[in-house]
């Protein structure tokens, strides 16, 4: 078919492989901006979910917040973030920040809300067990309620990554960089073959990303049941 | 009715079969009950009979027809079916489960209606419950349901798995008899499973005792397999106390009463005296125109003339021709005087039973 | 609100007003690409659930798919179909359907699951076809639990509805991409809001639909003792 020989013709061509524009280096990008994304999403939600999971409070707010981050957008988190920060931040309305930071506004739902459930869904009666033995509460989380969660959090980790690896391509869309540039440079040049490059990596590193971090939940829940595995999963949107 | 020959069901991946070369004949009109250990098959051959489980080789057939001749789902809907947890399905009304069968084989409306109300009314159910779902019924109203839509139909073969396990047992023992009374009035062919030996004897006409691998070790009526237990594993699981069950089958009916001291309230102490010594007792009854008042001894008529100067001591209980000889014997154990008082209408005086005559009885 | 770029307010009221026609067409189209590929996703899960519910070892492969499906990113998706279907609404309605899947299928199999095993066995036991059971017993008492799917599956298509601006479509999604590429606020702002708000909106309706649905469901907390 016409459009796969161009696919295959733009996969051959070495200097689509090198350069600031070539695949390794845009890959990068598209990787750099992710891991950033999903790294300060954690460094946000997993504390407040650990905490807020353990006292078993605050149910309300957590599931408010999966509610309100499953009905948004993300091109529409996007957006405005772009549109506030090029209003009030201009110097850094363009590329990195903006769409570093409606990623992590993407990321933070997923992990927020299975990091709570996973600590509070602990067997309360074991909890008690564990107080009546002398743990503080402070023991009873890390030693007893994390590892207990993991399978759980991690799901939620998972989803949160393969919805930013998925998002970042639209960062394209704000001078970003990553993946994303080749479909919307392709776009405005009428060049199909680097649309549908651009579309291949981006799936390409989606599934990757599915499936690595799906090895690594599983490899961390040796002993547990199937069913909790997977059932945290929001939307991907790209 | 019911006939099964030489069926047997292995289940794939098992190392013995679960029901080896089971046959069995069940009469119209009787109850009969599968009881045994669990893994004996006994709701596996109960299940083979609507083909819920396809027997590996022998043939079953109702009412003169193989099983496997019929399509399964027909068969299903000629017979009752009703399991230990129900089954009610939750997203219709009480009205509604108990109208399941009627509605598949398309009965009219009216008729169903009028049906519904019937076994209400036959099994005890408050007709505002007909409109509610199941989640809001109590243990004991879901089982009654359960029983009431096997009904419906009216087939004339019900097939119960432990229908009454799943209730506390006061209201097991409840259920237990309301059944039996409709049965007496409907009389249907029932297979019955329970694990309750006593169970089966309270509802059976005829027990099957099964071993492992649908082995009939017994299957014969409760009365002869409390008698005659056929060998060691009939008599172990009928268990200890198989007098006493025994004594529970038997009505004071059915052996009659002996006569015992009696004398009027308006008697004079000394014929109460003279009862006493014909009898070789040191107590007699005494009645108030024949209704059973109390009794009295030696020592209470001391001094007295008349027999009504004395308060006559109550008897803790006193049975009637209905009442089993277990109770009885209950009554006997329990009473300073040493027998059962046995009365009738109005609490009319009738005669005693004592520990002898019971015995007596057990021993023939 | 106070303009820092030039005089360029957050929200230009008038330009709103204006354009109320286009930003109702749009919303109906919004909706529209919504229903279709929910109702597409749904007519094509149910069977695919319903069989994999059957058969065990189906599900692994369904899923497997579905879950491809899934993960690829909206926007490579529909990129990828471009040079199949070009820039119509056929290729919004592929991508869109095809996100639904994963979760209508987890979702129907997990509702039949639940499914009380006994309450099936006593309905075979009464003379229900197999057929019987499924229509008249498993499909309705799963549906609490299918209903929460279509509402998942509704609100993400309502949201990935806005990335099929970038080939042509998008609902909403068209002030959103128009806002970004104007440097137009007010635009994306109505965009996005009004994407949310259709979210909202049919979750709420959904939520509604499935109460009607399981009056039985209803009742469950009132007991009677006796």
């Amino acid at each position: 078919m016409h459009a796969i020989d161009g696919l295959i013709r733009w996969f051959s061509d070495p200097g689509h492989w090198a350069g600031p524009s070539g695949v390794p280096h845009r890959v990068l990008q598209h990787v750099e901006i992710s891991l950033s994304a999903v790294g300060f999403a954690l460094l946000i939600a997993l504390p407040v979910g650990l905490v807020i999971g353990h006292l078993r409070r605050g149910e309300f707010v957590a599931v408010t917040i999966a509610n309100l981050g499953r009905s948004i957008p993300s091109f529409a988190i996007l957006s405005i973030v772009f549109q506030l920060m090029l209003r009030y931040f201009k110097g850094a309305a363009f590329g990195f920040w903006p769409t570093v930071i409606s990623l992590v506004l993407l990321a933070l739902p997923p992990i927020l809300t299975n990091t709570y459930v996973g600590v509070q869904g602990v067997d309360p009666d074991t909890v008690e067990a564990a107080k009546g033995m002398g743990m503080s509460g402070r023991d009873v989380l890390l030693r007893l309620e994390v590892p207990l969660a993991t399978p759980l959090i991690v799901a939620g980790i998972r989803t949160a990554a393969v919805q930013v690896v998925a998002t970042a391509t639209l960062a394209a869309l704000i001078a970003g960089g990553g993946l994303g540039r080749y479909i919307v440079d392709g776009f405005a040049q009428g060049d199909q073959p680097k649309i549908l490059a651009g579309a291949v990596l981006v799936a390409v590193l989606a599934i990757l990303t599915e499936l690595t971090l799906g090895l690594a939940e599983r490899a961390l829940s040796p002993r547990l049941a199937s069913s909790k595995r997977g059932r945290r999963r929001t939307r991907a949107e790209g | 009715m019911i006939s099964l020959k030489h069926v047997s069901k292995r289940f794939a991946h098992a190392n013995a079969s679960a029901v080896a070369d089971l046959s069995m004949d069940i009469a119209e009109g009787e109850t009969v009950v599968l009881v045994g250990p669990s893994g004996c098959g006994k709701t596996t051959t109960m299940r083979m009979i609507n083909r819920l489980i396809e027997p590996t080789s022998g043939s079953i057939s109702v009412d003169g027809r193989d099983v496997m001749a019929q399509d399964p789902v027909l068969l299903r809907r000629g017979m009752g079916y009703v399991i230990q947890s129900i089954g009610l399905l939750p997203h219709r009304t009480v009205a509604q489960n108990i109208a399941t069968v009627p509605n598949l084989i398309g009965w009219e409306e009216v008729r169903v209606r009028a049906r519904v109300g019937e076994l209400a009314g036959m099994l005890d159910l408050d007709g505002e419950l007909l409109n509610r779902y199941p989640s809001e019924l109590s243990g004991g109203q879901r089982q009654r349901v359960g029983v009431a839509r096997a009904l419906a139909a009216d087939p004339p073969v019900m097939l119960m798995d432990e229908p009454f396990a799943a209730v506390d047992p006061i209201v097991r023992a409840r259920l237990q008899d309301q059944f039996l009374d409709i049965q007496r009035r409907l009389r249907k062919t029932i297979v019955f499973v329970t694990h309750d030996i006593d169970e089966a004897i309270k509802m059976a006409d005829r027990i099957a005792i099964l071993n492992r691998g649908g082995v009939i070790e017994q299957y014969a009526p409760p009365e002869e397999i409390l008698r005659k237990p056929a060998n060691d594993f009939v008599k172990e699981f009928v268990g200890a106390e198989r007098g006493l069950k025994r004594l529970a089958l038997i009505k004071v009916a059915d052996i009659g009463v002996e006569r015992g001291p009696v004398v009027s309230r308006t008697a004079l102490s000394e014929e109460a005296r003279k009862q006493m010594e014909s009898f070789g007792l040191d107590w007699t009854t005494v009645v108030d125109d024949g209704r059973l008042l109390g009794w009295v001894d030696l020592q209470m008529l001391e001094g007295r003339q008349h027999v009504s100067e004395a308060t006559p001591r109550l008897f803790g209980a006193y049975v009637t021709a209905g009442s089993s000889l277990r109770q009885a014997l209950d009554s006997i154990v329990t009473s300073r005087t040493q027998v059962a008082v046995v009365a009738g209408e109005g609490e009319q005086y009738v005669g005693i039973l004592s520990l002898e005559h019971i015995t007596k009885e057990i021993l023939s | 609100m106070i303009s820092l770029l030039g005089a360029e307010p957050l929200i230009r009221w008038r330009w709103v007003f204006d354009h109320v026609d286009q930003i109702w067409a749009r919303l109906l189209e919004h909706v529209q690409l919504t229903v279709l590929a929910v109702a597409i996703g749904f007519a094509i899960s149910l069977p695919l659930a319903v069989y994999a519910h059957r058969h065990r070892r189906a599900y692994a492969p369904v899923t497997f798919v579905a879950g491809l499906l899934y993960t690829i990113p909206s926007l490579a998706l529909f990129v990828l179909l471009l040079p199949f279907t070009g820039l119509t609404t056929t290729t919004a309605e592929i991508g869109l359907v095809g996100y639904t899947l994963l979760i209508l299928i987890r979702n129907t199999v997990a509702g039949l699951d639940a499914v009380p095993a006994d309450a099936k066995e006593a309905a075979l036991g009464m003379g229900y076809t197999r057929r019987q059971l499924l229509w008249r017993v498993e499909l309705p008492l799963a549906l609490p639990v299918i209903v929460a799917g279509v509402r998942i599956a509704t609100v993400t298509t309502v949201g990935l509805v806005t990335v099929t601006a970038l080939i042509g479509k998008g609902g909403e999604g068209y002030f959103i991409l128009l806002g970004l590429q104007q440097f137009f606020s007010t635009a994306t702002i109505v965009g996005a809001t009004l994407s949310v708000a259709l979210a909202v909106a049919a979750d709420l309706v959904l939520l509604r639909a499935q109460r009607a649905l399981t009056p039985w469901a209803r009742s469950a907390k009132v007991r009677a003792f006796g």
